[in-house]
């Protein structure tokens, strides 16, 4: 008997490590689409492929301009950021009066467009992309499991994001702004605060960690067009069952998620897909605003 | 996706214009016309080894079929089937009752192939089948509408397989993406495995499509200990498998089987990951010069790829079946999918892609298979230089014997 839960402990030990991994990509995408949700009330449907644009802007700039992986790290969500500037200007920002569908079906069609441009330009079955030199090498072995280095920089480095974008809205001024923003706009306004721009930036910042998470997976995963369509549906379940708008929510259900699905790779692989929208259906029996959520 | 909107309109035009449509000009004209069906993955996972490409292979047949000389007109409509057996049958089902296609060609996905199957048997309409895997086309499915052509599960766990445990790799463990073709690829090199004495110590099956984490499933590998580890999965998931495996180092103790890769796929992973790998394909654009002669007619419309085989296989079938259905006249043969379909039995084939070849009374299209290993970045002296060959399986041997596959069209 104790035997039998030790192979299972063991067993199970490496999935509750790869399911952060996953997590962290998961937590990552869904801040992205809170902080949207949160402070423009428009549901991103484009974040899949803003993600995607984020791997692809990487290679890019290493094969056409011979930037490495540091320097794609901190452009590619720039680039791509001011790609989502100039959506939100020419076309989500008109969006703003009418119901929330109008903004998803949107952002919906112009990830399709997206994807569809990219599968044109570059096929289906994706791009290499390798990692930086100082996180290849030897996995680490940690006795129970081995651990490739770049897997564990995935996981700091996105997490190290998550605390400082909560910490940014919830504790700092500029945050403030937006959150009054939010709540009432034309008097944020009367207040001598240019709440368009903000609005606009924070669409782009949002883009921007659409776009980082893209980078930090395209080492792992084959940059392709269909890289984001296969996250986005996961995420938009991450960001329902924390609860719509909720940073802090966000983070720990995308990281809470990737645990579960894990484990689930082991008990019974064939349902890991799935998973995720059980507990996504339960939570909004249970608690339609999500965990975190305020209803 | 041209075939959605084609069916949205038509669909929607259909009904009104039915009772004016001059039909019997229509048919009229058409009595010259064959139309050839390309339903394959136009946009997901498979896309680049079959979908635009296959469809461009199947208008060069038509061109060097000749046929335009003989009086005969050829259509090639394209179709998508996002890789859902449900679309795929519907799309199979207005070709064959709305626009007069004659024969279906591709059908990538083993799932999609095996629901074709089922529409082209009631309809007595033809499929050729290139991109789909499952050796249950030819196996107690098969019936006389059918022919496989490139390749087919038994073969890559003959061919890949059969090398991997001579090398004496005597215990595996699968990783199998959850849907007929990953079945039948797990059981066929499993069979294959226990049958040289080896053993299949386990396997774990990944959702098919939308799975692009392999690292759990990976570990699982790991953990059994086996000696090889079998990927029975395909395109973008096996390019992901393989780049996870060298991340976590599996390849240090383990070898990896990619049971099914094609030129594409080692293109997409580089040399850098993909150098050492064996796998198993019927047609290489470097084989010879009849493949490099296929290839440079093919590559201008290939957005720069080299064809693949599933491209290749839909040139070879289009071409063979334009032989046949010239041969025995436009009217019989759209008339009858079951007696064209015997006719190119009777036929020896013969193109570019394959050489010289034959189709078996089950539906299996002969030809070699050949193994290959991939080449180091250092051995590799331009683009598309990527595979060395190391054997050569004569058709014979390629195939599952026909005793073994229990086809109701052979009687012993």
């Amino acid at each position: 008997m104790l035997e039998e839960l030790l192979f299972q402990l063991e067993m199970s030990a490496p999935q509750v490590v790869l399911g952060l991994v996953n997590g962290a990509f998961y937590a990552l995408l869904s801040l992205g689409l809170a902080v949207i949700f949160g402070m423009l009330n428009v549901i991103n449907f484009a974040h899949g492929a803003q993600f995607m644009m984020g791997a692809f802007v990487a290679w890019m700039l290493l094969n056409w301009a011979g930037i490495p992986y540091w320097g794609a790290l901190i452009l590619s969500p720039i680039i791509v950021g001011a790609f989502g500037v100039i959506l939100e200007r020419t076309m989500i920002s008109r969006l703003y009066k009418l119901d929330h569908l109008y903004g998803l079906l949107l952002t919906f069609g112009l990830a399709l467009i997206i994807e569809g441009l990219f599968r044109n330009q570059f096929g289906s079955s994706g791009l290499p992309y390798a990692p930086p030199e100082s996180l290849t090498g030897a996995p680490l072995d940690l006795g129970f499991m081995m651990l490739p280095k770049y897997r564990v920089w995935v996981v700091v480095a996105a997490f190290a994001v998550c605390i400082a974008t909560w910490l940014i809205i919830e504790k700092t001024r500029l945050g403030a702004y937006l959150r009054a923003a939010t709540e009432n706009a034309p008097l944020v306004q009367a207040f001598g605060v240019n709440v368009p721009r903000m609005v606009t930036l924070t669409y782009a910042a949002g883009v921007g960690l659409a776009a980082l998470a893209g980078v930090l997976a395209a080492p792992i995963y084959s940059v392709n067009p269909g890289m984001g369509s296969n996250f986005i549906i996961v995420v938009f379940a991450v960001v329902v069952i924390g609860g719509m708008g909720s940073i802090l929510g966000s983070v720990i259900t995308g990281f809470g998620l990737g645990l579960v699905e894990g484990l689930t790779k082991v008990i019974y692989p064939e349902a890991s897909a799935t998973v995720i929208f059980v507990i996504m259906a339960i939570v909004l029996l249970a608690r339609p605003a999500g965990l975190f959520g305020r209803a | 996706m041209t075939i959605d909107r084609r069916t949205l309109l038509g669909g929607a035009a259909a009904l009104p214009a039915l009772g004016m449509m001059p039909w019997g000009s229509a048919r009229a004209q058409a009595n010259n016309t064959l139309r050839i069906g390309v339903l394959t993955d136009m946009s997901g996972t498979y896309r680049d080894g079959c979908g635009p490409g296959s469809v461009a292979a199947v208008r060069q047949a038509v061109q060097d079929s000749g046929v335009a000389g003989r009086n005969i007109q050829v259509e090639v409509l394209q179709g998508d089937h996002q890789n859902k057996p449900d679309v795929a049958s519907t799309i199979a089902r207005q070709w064959f009752d709305r626009d007069g296609v004659d024969v279906i060609i591709d059908v990538a996905t083993s799932s999609c192939a095996l629901a074709v199957h089922g529409v082209v048997k009631e309809k007595n309409k033809i499929m050729l089948n290139s991109t789909g895997a499952t050796a249950d086309l030819t196996g107690p499915a098969c019936h006389g509408n059918t022919i496989h052509w490139t390749y087919d599960t038994w073969m890559l766990a003959n061919s890949t397989g059969g090398a991997m445990v001579k090398a004496g790799g005597d215990t595996w463990y699968f990783i199998t993406a959850d849907y007929a073709f990953g079945h039948a690829l797990e059981r066929d090199t499993g069979n294959f495995v226990t049958k040289n004495g080896g053993r299949v110590l386990g396997s774990t099956r990944h959702p098919f499509p939308g799975t692009t984490d392999f690292s759990s499933f990976l570990l699982q590998a790991q953990q059994s200990r086996a000696k090889v580890v079998g990927l029975a999965n395909a395109g973008v998931d096996t390019i992901n498998s393989v780049k996870q495996a060298a991340e976590f180092g599996l390849t240090r103790r383990q070898k990896l089987a990619v049971l099914l890769m094609i030129v594409t796929d080692v293109h997409s992973l580089g040399l850098n990951t993909a150098q050492g790998l064996s796998l198993s394909e019927t047609y290489y654009w470097d084989l010879n010069d009849r493949t490099r002669n296929l290839a440079n007619k093919l590559k201008g419309s290939l957005n720069g790829a080299m064809p693949t085989m599933w491209q290749a296989g839909c040139y070879s079938a289009a071409l063979h079946y334009l032989k046949a259905a010239a041969d025995m006249g436009v009217a019989q043969a759209k008339a009858s999918g079951t007696e064209t379909v015997t006719r190119m039995k009777a036929m020896p084939t013969d193109d570019d892609a394959f050489g010289a070849g034959s189709i078996r009374q089950d539906g299996r299209k002969l030809h070699p298979s050949y193994l290959f290993e991939v080449k180091t970045p250092g051995e590799s002296k331009g683009p598309w230089d990527y595979y060395k060959l190391v054997r050569t399986v004569p058709a014979e041997e390629a195939f599952r014997p026909m005793s073994e596959g229990s086809c109701p069209l052979v009687r012993t």
